[in-house]
């Protein structure tokens, strides 16, 4: 499994950190998405895709 | 097939906490339907969930209300062509690239982490706000002494307003989000917040180095006046009646609903998913948002042409089967809620929604925690709600306690 974001898309609205914050943080200066695990294990699996179905810019791909 | 086309949209409930039976009765039949504008235009609703998230999530459709055909009848012939223009700063009407520079001015003060800090300065306001209701005896309207203080509070002091000054803008938000006042009533009160924001401006600019989100954009140096006034004003607006009349009409379905109030009070790590199932279970817009096709988009079959408007209609969206199966009408504390489009979907997303979101779990939390047996001190359909309001809720709430 790989996330992959795009920052450019990303609008700051944190639904991926409350859903997953091991997977996810938020840059301080723009609130844009930080990626803090690229290949997650499997225990981060089904958060990842929540993630990715939440973001409301779609910014986030799982693959 | 023949197509449905609606000719007004309800406010009014027949039961306080659904959406209109009428609208629900639309959804059933059409995720998408025709609705006819008031200046004649034939354009579309929106009632299923998948289709509010995939027109709100598109490009395609603009939400410059200058493209806008009008919904409200009062306003017919009443709108000047310069009364549709967007003042600068105003990011929930723009489209990128305006609305991505003005809303990443802003996004970095309300992250996740940056809201979670707010924790426990939440929890003062809020027992603050709680001791103050215990000294009525017994009884209060709790939308006044404890629903619209707690988030007014908050988001003045977030944004460096002195909260002794909210009647510059409390009574004028009310008249803005009535449905009831013409649209020189509804311009007249805008000036005059505008008016409250220029000079907070001024005052920050003269005095700078404050700490709040206002003195920090400033000192950015990236808004203009005139669009930092605007932000300011979109953020206090925004940062105090939505989060007021969830916790009004929150607080009223927990009464009207025993068991649930008693999954919160037994568990009380339920609280998360309780406010994600109350935002979706209450939805407290009447309908919108509104967005118009910026080109011909093809939604579920339906081909909405370059220049229709499109109504979403968020509370029969968030009821919606096909997104939530089983019992979509049915509060259900303990459901998986997230997902549901109460604040939106797309890059206007609510911008503030993680700090509605610890407001309500440390309000309702603790007002259950310290007014164990808080119960309604009227009859149920005596409770005056707000079907005359762009924002739906309750307007006064009274309670009882054993005091």
């Amino acid at each position: 499994m790989r996330i992959s974001v795009d920052q450019s898309k990303c609008c700051g609205s944190g639904m991926c950190v409350l859903t997953d914050p091991d997977l996810f943080d938020q840059n301080e200066e723009d609130g844009t998405v930080v990626l803090l695990e690229e290949h997650p294990d499997a225990a981060h699996e089904a958060t990842a895709k929540e993630a990715a179905g939440l973001c409301p810019a779609g910014a986030i791909t799982v693959s | 097939m023949t197509e449905l086309i609606s000719e007004e949209l309800p406010t009014t409930r027949q039961n306080p906490f659904d959406p209109p039976a009428e609208v629900t009765q639309i959804r059933e039949q059409a995720r998408i339907s025709r609705l006819k504008f008031a200046d004649g235009h034939l354009g579309w609703l929106v009632t299923g969930h998948h289709q509010v998230r995939e027109i709100l999530g598109s490009p395609k459709f603009t939400n410059n209300p200058e493209k806008h055909h009008l919904l409200d009848k009062r306003f017919q012939g009443e709108v000047p062509e310069e009364g549709r223009k967007v003042e600068p700063g105003m990011f929930l009407s723009q489209d990128p690239p305006d609305h991505t520079r003005l809303r990443k001015m802003l996004q970095g003060q309300f992250t996740v982490r940056r809201m979670n800090q707010l924790s426990e300065w939440i929890g003062t306001i809020v027992d603050d706000q709680l001791k103050h209701l215990r000294t009525f005896d017994g009884k209060a309207d709790l939308v006044k002494e404890f629903a619209l203080p707690v988030p007014s509070l908050v988001i003045c002091a977030l944004l460096g307003v002195d909260y002794d000054e909210r009647h510059r803008f409390q009574d004028d938000t009310a008249t803005m989000l009535s449905l009831e006042v013409s649209f020189k009533e509804a311009m007249a009160a805008f000036a005059r917040i505008q008016d409250f924001m220029r000079e907070l401006i001024a005052r920050k600019k003269a005095n700078p180095g404050g700490d709040d989100m206002i003195s920090d954009l400033l000192a950015t140096g990236e808004p203009t006046d005139e669009e930092a006034s605007n932000m300011a004003m979109l953020l206090l607006l925004a940062g105090h009646e939505t989060t007021a009349n969830m916790l009004g009409i929150g607080t009223f379905t927990l009464l009207q609903h025993p068991d649930q109030l008693k999954i919160l009070k037994d568990e009380p790590e339920v609280i998360d998913n309780a406010v994600e199932e109350l935002m979706r279970y209450l939805s407290i817009i009447h309908f919108g948002p509104v967005r118009t096709a910026a080109e011909d988009v093809e939604i579920d079959g339906h081909l909405i042409k370059a220049g229709d408007t499109v109504l979403m209609h968020v509370p029969a969206a968030n009821r919606d089967p096909d997104k939530f199966p089983g019992n979509p009408e049915e509060l259900d504390l303990r459901r998986p809620a997230s997902g549901h489009v109460a604040f939106g979907h797309g890059i206007h997303q609510c911008l503030g929604q993680q700090l509605a979101r610890i407001e309500m779990r440390i309000g309702f939390s603790k007002l259950f925690q310290e007014f164990p047996d808080l119960r309604l001190d009227v009859e149920p359909e005596e409770v005056p709600l707000r079907t005359d309001m762009g924002i739906y809720g309750v307007h006064s709430l009274p309670v009882a306690w054993s005091a």
